[in-house]
């Protein structure tokens, strides 16, 4: 697959973030619009991305098999990562994240036989107060319930997926509401 | 001022409608204390910063303005880098200013660069945060169009830039050190200190000064009301307010910008509206999954600042407070806080690589019902082999917690072993 000329474009963008010298500092973020757009991180691309930050093929290795989100190997169509930490547990997670094995039929790690879905059990992703929180792609999603997972799920199989949750709600007093 | 007569500083635009644009950042005051400051001298601006009592939000909770004082005067170019890895478990804060108020961060962000002679910012976002990083690099867009960042900034004959750079998913990335390898594109291994202090050996060896999301949205707010107030909002030796982060058993989770050293028990009964579905609290981790646990009887009469907390023998750290009810089994709360540190051990050290996956498999007999009572002294003497004897902090921050979830609540874990 040829190097699309967004992504170019983009990784020239990338470069110029960093000093002349310094242009492995892209690696992390040129490798990260790589699975953006093609997916996932494909042998040409990797080689691509060598060359263009001036790097070596260990060091991209070293990156992709270090940094969680980077895949060397394509996945579903929609990835959900789905946090498995205390406090997305502690207000039921567990339950839910079940109940979405059941309904796409796959256990984390696995791509369902259609190739739309992954699912990958994740660490804490910084929405513990509206737990329990999945992000699918780019899109976050929070106080998941077993109601609003089906719909969410479902939403993205009939191609009307449903909203994300953008911004984060506004939850406690920073809102500024009555609280007491 | 918010419901409870507490002045809210950085969340009082949260809720501004499109307050991450800069017309109306700017028509609420965004960039007013980046032009006062650019008029003061830079290191008047860091004692401002230093008076204020301000200190780090990332969760060592060291003091912002001494800091900043670390830059060793004639090594050139500096760097600013702004963590916003936010991954700590618990921890959900800097996402809000980040997509509720970037100019506020990018503000504090640029004035902390102007305060050590900064020429780059950079602002570090882990990178599951897709939306907060879409909102952020918009504002820094924005910042350009405006002359706040770049060439000869406001005139003052200072130049700044400013960029983004994300992360991709890696709790050590939060560290400093492994944040600094990882933004030299390398794997987020922490670097070994001394000699590897950031402020004097930083990005690309360079003095760098590190601070957390928080911390830097408070810069602007410290300049505006002044060090004297700012320091007065807070408990002694600790400055203004804070987001505190209340997730699990309460009726009312969410971020509560809160001055330090509120009590605890009015975080979770007064603002939290108490325990949920009418049960009665078991425990609080206090400051992010890191922390060591405290019984319900430990949580009475409890200031949340980071003297106190640490007096009674835990931390506030990045003040992210998880309530645990009577229906928690603590071995199995064990197993989900030691699978998250097995997961991100960076595996650099031997006794954290190694500790925190052994960690796992014990943990998993108590949740599974196979555990003998021996698995409970492994797992104490595992975690006290961690302790203390690691590069970097990752290793206190599995062995505290395990230990004291051992020490305090061991009658659970014997009740689930087999013999
Ligand atoms: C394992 C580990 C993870 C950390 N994660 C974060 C993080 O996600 N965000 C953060 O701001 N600081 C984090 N820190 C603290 C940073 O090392 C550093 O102290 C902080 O960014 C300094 O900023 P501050 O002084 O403004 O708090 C972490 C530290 C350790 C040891
Ligand atoms: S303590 Fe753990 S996370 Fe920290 S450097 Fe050592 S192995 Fe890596
Ligand atoms: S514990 Fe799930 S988002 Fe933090």
């Amino acid at each position: 697959m040829p190097i699309p000329e967004t992504l170019k474009k983009k990784a020239e963008e990338i470069v110029f973030r960093y000093p002349e010298e310094k242009r492995q500092s892209a690696l992390i973020p040129l490798l990260f619009e790589v699975q953006r757009e093609l997916g996932w991180i494909t042998p040409e691309a990797e080689e691509w991305v060598v060359e263009t930050c001036g790097s070596t093929s260990v060091k991209v290795r070293e990156i992709i098999t270090f940094y969680s989100m980077m895949r060397a190997e394509p996945c579903g169509k929609f990835l959900i990562q789905f946090c498995q930490n205390i406090a997305c547990c502690l207000t039921g997670g567990e339950e839910i994240q079940h109940h979405i094995e059941e309904k796409l039929g796959i256990h984390p790690g696995e791509t369902t036989k259609d190739g739309m879905f992954t699912l990958k059990c994740v660490e804490c992703l910084g929405g513990c107060s509206w737990g329990p929180m999945m992000v699918v792609n780019e899109d976050q999603y929070f106080q998941l319930t077993v109601d609003k997972v089906d719909r969410i799920i479902n939403g993205i199989k009939a191609g009307e997926p449903v909203l994300p949750d953008n911004p984060t709600p506004l939850l406690g007093n920073v809102s500024g509401e009555r609280t007491a | 001022m918010s419901g409870n007569g507490t002045a809210l500083l950085i969340s009082r635009n949260f809720a501004v409608d499109k307050m991450a644009s800069i017309d109306v950042a700017m028509k609420n005051g965004a960039y007013e204390q980046l032009k006062r400051a650019l008029k003061m001298k830079p290191e008047e601006v860091t004692q401002v910063v230093k008076d204020s009592g301000l200190r780090g939000h990332g969760g060592a909770g060291f003091s912002t303005g001494t800091k900043w004082g670390f830059i060793p005067k004639d090594k050139f170019p500096r760097y600013v880098t702004v963590n916003g890895d936010e991954s700590e478990p618990g921890t959900c804060k800097d996402r809000l200013i980040l997509e509720r108020d970037p100019h506020l961060l990018i503000e504090g962000a640029l004035i902390c660069a102007y305060a050590v002679q900064a020429e780059r910012v950079y602002v570090y976002i882990r990178g599951e945060y897709f939306y907060p990083t879409k909102v952020t690099a918009n504002a820094v867009k924005e910042a350009y169009a405006k002359g706040f960042a770049g060439q000869n900034i406001l005139n003052s004959g200072w130049s700044c830039s400013i960029h983004m750079h994300n992360g991709a998913g890696a709790y050590i990335c939060g560290e400093e050190t492994g944040l600094l390898e990882s933004m030299e594109g390398k794997k987020g291994w922490p670097r070994l200190k001394p000699p590897f202090y950031p402020a004097a050996i930083g990005l690309w060896g360079q003095p760098t000064i590190v601070n957390n999301v928080e911390t830097l949205a408070f810069v602007p707010r410290v300049m505006e009301i002044g060090a004297e107030k700012f320091a007065g909002m807070g408990s002694p030796k600790n400055g203004g307010t804070a987001l505190y982060s209340l997730s699990g058993h309460v009726n009312r989770p969410g971020v509560y910008e809160l001055p330090m050293g509120t009590p605890l028990m009015d975080l979770i009964e007064k603002f939290g509206g108490g325990i949920r579905n009418g049960k009665n609290l078991k425990a609080v981790i206090p400051g992010g999954s890191s922390s060591h646990i405290l019984t319900a009887e430990e949580c009475k009469d409890l200031p949340l600042d980071f003297e106190s907390v640490a007096a009674r023998g835990s931390m506030l750290g990045s003040a992210a407070v998880m309530v645990i009810d009577e229906t928690v089994s603590i071995p199995k709360l064990m197993h989900w806080m030691v699978r998250f540190y097995a997961h991100e051990s960076c595996g650099q050290c031997t006794p954290c690589r190694e500790g925190c996956d052994w960690l796992l498999r014990l943990s998993k007999k108590f949740v599974d019902g196979t555990a003998r009572k021996r698995d409970i002294d492994d797992m104490w003497e595992i975690a006290d082999n961690i302790d203390g004897k690691t590069i970097c902090a990752l290793g206190a921050a599995v062995a505290w917690p395990t230990k004291s979830y051992l020490v305090k609540f061991r009658h659970e874990f014997e009740a689930v072993c087999k013999n």
